[in-house]
């Protein structure tokens, strides 16, 4: 087996993964009992769920790739902030039902992209929960893309809403799509994909669902990355101590 | 507070959840397992066909994915109900109706 550098960024690899759902699954967690709807607070909670699933299984796998017994629970709430590796869009904050749909869409259609390519990576743990998630991306993606074509081929106000919602997240979206020393080694070792080759489909897609929602398809240059390397918006700090604060005040409790 | 969703600029005091009469409601209908029929199990709110079935996964479904779900319009659905059952329902009881209403002669047999 390769030496610790190599163990080191495939270890890093399935934990950018897993915070981008750890993270995401706090936010649509921030939704319950305030859902528009009943039936869509239900229906946010279940996708919140999936990612929360899928976090747990990632975070499983990088303790155990990581070798030094921390398990699922230690890296989600033993982490500071700045060890977090997920992408900067998903710890937006909800804002209204047309920004989180917008989050939803622009984030579910990477990795419908990502969880496609990842399904046969030469990690099998990998490979697997792969599997299982993309399978789970393409609900969640039916989901977010039927509300951006309901509410940008809606009424003024949910027009409105939904064009801030994607207009305000797409600078964002170009950090999904950037590669680090991180996503080299992955790709060199066939266990990762290069995030830059999913970038035309997802562009495709997208546009595709914004015309549909007679929407404008945004123009604002990309902004702030380094979510990948710890480098977080403001918003990660509140969300990692609220999610964290219970097990830090009483570390090792057990319900 | 943490909370509060934030409004957007020239936002008029936003009305609550939408009013259900704003969204049709559906009647759910699923079958667990191939050879059984369709079973009634609640209904929902949703603003399309396809939110319905969405929606219906999501509230009916949790612990086992029917093979089958059925959404139908609530106003798709005829139904009387308990206070006109007089009209539907048979109030007499009509015990030649049944078989076991008449004797047979034992040398008839088993029929």
């Amino acid at each position: 087996m390769a030496g610790a550098v190599s163990d080191d960024e495939h270890f890093r690899y399935v934990l950018r993964h897993a915070d981008d759902n750890l993270v995401i699954a706090q936010r649509y967690g921030e939704w319950i009992s305030r859902g528009p709807e009943l039936e869509e607070d239900i229906a946010l909670a279940n996708i919140g769920l999936d990612h929360l699933g899928q976090a747990r299984s990632l975070l499983t796998h990088a303790g155990e790739l990581e070798g030094a017994g921390r398990t699922e629970d230690d890296l989600a709430m033993f982490r500071t902030e700045r060890e977090f590796e997920n992408l900067t869009l998903v710890e937006q904050p909800n804002g209204d039902f047309a920004a989180t749909v917008a989050r939803g869409f622009l984030f579910d259609t990477y990795q419908l992209g990502l969880w496609e390519a990842l399904s046969s990576s030469a990690d099998p743990t990998l490979a697997g929960i792969a599997r299982k998630a993309h399978k789970e991306a393409r609900y969640h993606h039916r989901h977010s893309t039927r509300w951006v074509i309901r509410l940008g081929d809606g009424t003024e106000e949910s027009r409105r809403r939904m064009q801030a919602g994607l207009d305000r997240l797409w600078p964002l979206t170009a950090e999904m799509f950037t590669s680090d020393h991180v996503d080299q080694a992955m790709v060199e070792r066939g266990i990762g994909v290069d995030p830059s080759s999913l970038h035309l489909e997802w562009s495709q897609a997208v546009e595709d669902v914004i015309d549909e929602a007679t929407l404008e398809i945004p123009t604002e240059p990309a902004s702030q990355t380094g979510g990948r390397s710890g480098r977080h918006s403001e918003h990660l700090g509140h969300l990692v101590a609220e999610m964290q604060w219970l097990q830090r005040s009483m570390p090792g409790l057990r319900w | 507070m943490a909370y509060s969703v934030p409004r957007m600029e020239g936002d008029e005091a936003v009305p609550k959840a939408a009013d259900p009469g704003g969204w049709p409601m559906w009647e759910v209908f699923i079958r667990q397992r191939r050879g059984l029929s369709h079973v009634h199990v609640g209904s929902l709110h949703a603003v399309d066909s396809e939110a319905a079935l969405q929606n219906a996964r999501d509230v009916y479904t949790r612990r086992s994915e029917g093979v089958s779900v059925w959404v139908v319009p609530s106003s798709a659905v005829a139904a009387f109900e308990p206070d006109d059952a007089a009209d539907y329902v048979e109030a007499n009881a009509k015990p030649y109706r049944d078989a076991t209403h008449y004797d047979i002669p034992d040398e008839v047999g088993h029929m």
